[in-house]
């Protein structure tokens, strides 16, 4: 959504350049050349690499969790419904891409998308008594649907392998193969852009805006011709999709997808995300699954720093050192839900805000 | 005023919350053209009338019938479709959203880009029609005199705007009959000199018809066409304001049985 933050001197000069997705030139530049820094990061040229095996797939963990998040934003943030079942749909995805490659021999490349419409259809099913209930009462509904779909991935042995599992296979364009982390990586920087800007473009036209108005007032949205069962149940559809998106990207990354892997933790870590992210906006999903996925590398970071002090050789500091890094987490997110209600995306815009004067801070 | 067939019909309405008879045998109509007010003490059951018209109430009896079709099971969302738009005496804006938003929101139903091609934006004309709407909406924006602050979050917005704001998104819907509860309410004497401007204005050149529930009695006399008094759920008088300020029944319903003094009906209202 426009933000009414622009540089002074920054005048727009038609409708066209005041609704695009980034405010100004300047941000278009930075989020271009942060994709192209992206672009580069997998690069191995001779026996230098621009980043290592480890940071990759730290990168690719992050993409196909921001995707899925994306969706949960769309949900929780822009149409103000709580799920706590979004692990459920993640992993619905994974399978299903799976099986629909596994099972009538479709590409993967098109398997993915093909998961994620039948995502969004489980979501639009699971999504219905979205249509009558609100608040805590839709949270409990959500965490039904978490349930169900764990325990239907336990026993569908013909859907998901049941306890064994199932195998994935690796994603391959037109008959070439795509091989190694470092390629599949292009892939999921390709799927977070397109979804990125399905997600932005949403947001700036018809439905998005219904959404917003369904969270803000549902009563005058209504009035205003907005069908609130429609956009209610329409929302957690929306949300799937992009959850399903995710989980393939997910199933065909690690080739193997296990029924184990999708419990309510992981919905509540998407939670987490879109809170620590920011509510309601599309940038914020990213960032707080960014800040998700690197707290508990810098938290080891730390604990090895530590360890190589005269601290490390106190035997409670070190023996409590795995506990410390899971508790950093949870603190962490208390102190966001404290200090940062609004997320980091809120926390990006007051920087912006700084500049906005700049250079001359009256 | 009055065109072949009026507008809007209210014809026998009643509607009960349980115990309470919050309107009884309603019966009205509002030409087309027409700028008619609904005028009543408190509790009177005005707001009521306005959501059996916009569809948040279903009438327990009766029917409501608009441009000639009955719509009196319609839900509210249908109704956009027919150009009923409406303001809200509590404001109801979308707080989050920016003014131009919360304006973008009243072309709901005029917009045919849905989930799909708004998501793809670029290719499939969505980018097309959100301008083309853009550059309507910019119109109410300029001549409801909320330029400057079209790119603010409405929430923040003081209390005249945000009814302005209000009044703005109900005008995006293109209504061809417009509800307005308690348009100037909380307003000082400019604001609300500007806000029956505007009514007046939308009603004499955007040619709409307008259905007013308003306290200021002032106002209502001067710019109404057409005055409908409610005491109790019932129509106690109905027709132009100056005969209507004149009836008995209405001294009585807003001073009390004693009514002598003429002045004092409008100053009671005003509070």
């Amino acid at each position: 959504m426009a933000q009414a933050l622009t540089r002074c001197g920054d005048f727009k000069t038609s409708y066209r350049a005041d609704t695009t997705i980034f405010p100004s030139a300047r941000s278009r530049a930075f989020a271009l050349v942060g994709v192209a820094l992206l672009i580069a990061a997998p690069l191995q040229i001779g026996g230098f690499s621009v980043l290592s095996d480890y940071w990759i797939t730290l990168l690719i963990q992050i993409g196909y969790l921001a995707i899925a998040a994306l969706g949960l934003n769309v949900l929780v943030g822009f149409t103000g419904q709580i799920s706590l079942g979004h692990s459920a749909f993640f992993g619905f995805g994974a399978f299903a891409s799976a099986y629909l490659n596994n099972t009538y021999g479709v590409p993967v490349f098109f398997s993915i998308p093909l998961a994620a419409l039948w995502t969004t259809a489980v979501g639009l099913i699971v999504g219905i008594p979205a249509g009558r209930i609100k608040g805590l009462y839709l949270a409990i509904a959500t965490l039904a649907s978490q349930f169900i779909l764990q325990d239907f991935f336990a026993r569908a042995d013909w859907f998901t392998g049941g306890s064994s599992g199932s195998l994935a296979a690796p994603f391959a364009v037109f008959g070439y193969q795509i091989s190694g982390d470092r390629q599949y990586f292009y892939v999921v920087l390709a799927y977070l852009v397109v979804m990125y800007l399905l997600a932005a473009n949403l947001m700036r036209s018809r439905d998005g805006r219904a959404l917003v108005a369904v969270r803000d007032h549902y009563l005058s949205a209504e009035v205003m011709g907005v069908n609130l069962t429609k956009y209610r149940v329409l929302s957690f559809g929306i949300s799937s999709f992009f959850a399903g998106i995710g989980g393939a990207l997910y199933a065909h990354y690690l080739q193997y997808v296990s029924v184990e892997a999708f419990d309510i933790l992981l919905s509540i870590q998407f939670l987490g995300m879109v809170i620590i992210g920011g509510l309601g906006s599309i940038m914020g999903s990213l960032l707080g699954t960014i800040f998700m996925v690197l707290l508990p590398e810098a938290m080891s970071w730390a604990v090895n720093i530590l360890r190589a002090t005269d601290w490390g050789n106190v035997p409670s500091i070190v023996n409590g050192l795995a506990f410390l890094k899971q508790a950093a987490i949870g603190l962490a997110i208390v102190l966001f839900l404290i200090f940062e209600p609004d997320g980091l995306a809120h926390r990006w815009r007051q920087i912006k805000a700084y500049w906005k004067l700049y250079p001359f801070s009256y | 005023m009055t065109g072949e067939s009026p507008l809007l019909e209210v014809r026998e309405v009643s509607l009960s919350f349980r115990g309470v008879r919050a309107l009884s045998h309603v019966t009205f109509h509002v030409g087309r053209g027409e700028l008619f007010s609904i005028i009543g003490p408190n509790g009177a059951g005005k707001t009521s009338m306005l959501n059996c018209i916009s569809g948040r109430y279903t009438p327990t009896e009766g029917r409501v019938v608009i441009d000639g079709r009955d719509v009196t099971a319609m839900k509210p969302s249908a109704r956009a479709g027919l150009g009923i738009g409406r303001t809200f005496q509590n404001l109801a804006l979308f707080n989050h959203m920016t003014v131009l938003d919360n304006i973008m929101v009243g072309r709901h139903h005029l917009l045919r880009n849905n989930v799909a091609t708004g998501s793809l934006y670029w290719f499939v004309g969505a980018q097309r029609e959100e301008l083309a709407h853009r550059r309507q909406v910019e119109e109410i924006i300029d001549f409801l005199e909320i330029t400057p602050i079209r790119k603010a979050i409405a929430g923040t917005l003081p209390y005249g705007l945000r009814k302005r704001v209000e009044l703005a998104r109900a005008v995006a819907l293109k209504p061809h009959l417009l509800l307005l509860d308690e348009p100037m309410a909380g307003m000082n004497l400019e604001e609300k000199e500007d806000m029956a401007r505007y009514i007046n204005d939308l009603n004499a050149e955007w040619g709409m018809t307008v259905v007013m529930i308003e306290h200021d009695m002032a106002v209502v006399v001067d710019i109404s066409d057409r005055v409908l008094v409610l005491d109790f759920g019932r129509k106690i008088a109905e027709g132009e304001p100056d005969a209507v300020m004149a009836d008995a029944d209405v001294k009585k319903a807003y001073l009390g049985v004693d009514a002598e003094d003429d002045r004092a009906a409008p100053a009671a209202a005003a509070q």
